[in-house]
């Protein structure tokens, strides 16, 4: 039919702007998300914080330890924010039986992805502002002395948070809804790894082999190095992002043959009803 | 009228050494035609209908829309058709309204708000467009599920029991809506029912699945006629059921 109209390109910004307007609405009126959003990151501020309050009274601590705490804190809530963001988008999708919708719909799995990053950026950018804000107040805290080198950071933690995020989403489309406690916990498999409150030394040798394939490790040891007067450890940077593009197109791969995989089988056709 | 879907000899088996839910089925839809796939549970009409949304890829033969392979080209034709079923619905936590902008977008539309706006007029959901959906009922929801589909004016338009949860009323309004929409922009209806009054009187064909095949075709008159039955649901019963049949 040579009057047929022409297919919706895949950089149309209608179809995103769709999938990203219904995450806006929804929180716009929902103060549980808003909660969801604020509630753990000031209560995980107020404990950890209580803390370097006690511990800088400690004369034998290493001030450069209590102050990297808060750090850590900070950076690894933006990575376990960036990882739940995309998984329970989709989770969300299949909770209100709207997953099909999409598929029937002129968008690729891709743009559903792609819709989830980018509101899983909003939301991480939300929350770190406010709790930044709040330990800088409560605890004289400040983030941003790690200056533009933080921006480094923040985007080699955020590719591993969505690299996970779209793993545990190909999971979740696989094995449908009895594998959503991953959306949740498969974050906290890495966190032993990832020398957030400790440094890579002090793991015993098993560990800290698996921290050394583990791109958040590196960040948080460039973040205390950084914090305690060294300078920026670009090797390091350089690592967690070489990590992070293996980390996402290991996602990708995976993501793509569910996909496939459940157009052969219909498995992902029994998800959500 | 041309054909806007065409199947050929489509195949779908789910497991190795199970018997196929849908075997060597053909099926062609015109412009403007209202076609019913009927059949008892398990006679494969959801598998049939999720090859031809693209949904699900064929064993065997090939789905076509406009021409198009929808295996190989789905994103050609999939701003072209939409789908609605009493199994789906959309997000609780947004109005219908919110929800009807949220497709409008995502299929591109032009003026997504007036399109929708026109829609809430059109289906009559105007009531209760700024509830949300968590607080609508069964035949709400439904009669939502039907406005999305419509949202991007589909040249095939999908429907798995569309009136299944709706009033006698309600559902005699949207079978005249959708009468009207197919006589009067060419639109080509697709939907499965198990109310084989309606499918009787809205039905221009038939088709009744038994097994994963098509075991008979025609218009109601028709088919009543050549099987010797008084409706369609004596019809129905004679062909799902387990007695063998002289299926031509």
């Amino acid at each position: 039919m040579s009057d047929a109209p022409p297919p919706v390109s895949l950089f149309a910004w209608r179809p995103l702007a769709g999938i990203l307007y219904r995450q806006v609405v929804l929180y716009r009126r929902s103060l549980p998300r808003w909660m969801e959003i604020f509630y753990w990151p000031l209560l995980d501020l107020l404990v950890w914080g209580f803390l370097t309050l006690y511990l800088k009274k400690i004369p034998s601590f290493l001030p450069s330890a209590v102050v990297s705490l808060l750090g850590a804190l900070l950076l690894w809530d933006m990575l376990y924010r960036a990882q739940q963001g995309i998984s329970v988008m989709f989770l969300e999708e299949i909770w209100s039986r709207n997953l099909i919708h999409l598929l029937v719909a002129p968008v690729t799995p891709y743009h559903i992805v792609f819709g989830a990053i980018l509101s899983s950026f909003g939301k991480v950018l939300l929350s770190s502002a406010v709790a930044a804000t709040l330990a800088y107040f409560l605890f004289s805290f400040k983030i941003f002395s790690l200056g533009l080198d933080l921006i480094f950071f923040v985007g080699a933690l955020l590719a591993m948070g969505w690299s996970l995020g779209i793993m545990t989403t190909a999971v979740i489309l696989r094995f449908g809804q009895e594998a959503e406690v991953l959306a949740w916990g498969v974050i906290f498999l890495f966190q032993p790894f990832s020398a957030v409150f400790n440094p890579v030394g002090v793991l015993p040798p098993i560990a800290a082999a698996i921290s050394r394939v583990v791109p958040a490790s590196y960040v948080f040891e460039g973040m205390r190095s950084l914090l305690t007067g060294g300078t920026l450890p670009v090797r390091d940077l350089l690592m967690a992002y070489l990590l992070d593009g293996v980390y996402m197109a290991g996602a990708i791969f995976l993501y793509s043959r569910v996909i496939a995989r459940a157009r052969r089988r219909g498995f992902h056709l029994k998800l959500g009803s | 009228m041309p054909n806007v879907l065409v199947t050929e000899t489509v195949t779908k088996c789910y497991l190795p050494g199970q018997p196929p839910a849908v075997k060597g089925v053909d099926l062609r839809l015109a412009q403007g035609e209202i076609l019913s796939i009927v059949g008892p549970n398990g006679a494969g009409k959801s598998t049939l209908v999720q090859m031809m949304l693209g949904l699900l890829l064929p064993d065997s033969g090939t789905v076509r829309l406009f021409g198009h392979d929808v295996a190989k080209e789905r994103r050609r034709i999939a701003h072209r058709i939409n789908y609605a079923s009493t199994d789906l619905s959309l997000p609780y936590s947004l109005t219908v309204r919110e929800n009807l902008l949220t497709y409008a977008l995502i299929y591109n539309m032009k003026n997504p708000k007036e399109r929708v706006a026109r829609l809430l007029s059109t289906l009559d959901l105007e009531s209760f467009s700024d509830r949300k959906v968590g607080a609508l009922s069964t035949g709400q929801v439904a009669r939502m599920g039907i406005a999305k589909a419509l949202v991007n004016d589909p040249e095939i338009l999908f429907l798995d029991e569309p009136t299944a949860t709706l009033d006698p009323e309600v559902s005699g309004q949207l079978r005249h809506l959708l009468g009207t929409m197919v006589r009067e922009r060419g639109m080509a209806l697709l939907y499965t029912s198990h109310n084989m009054r309606e499918v009787e009187r809205f039905s221009d064909r038939i088709v009744l699945m038994r097994a994963g095949e098509i075991a008979a075709e025609g218009t109601a008159a028709d088919l009543m006629e050549r099987y010797k039955t008084e409706d369609l649901e004596e019809l129905f019963l004679l062909l799902a059921g387990r007695q063998e049949v002289g299926v031509e």
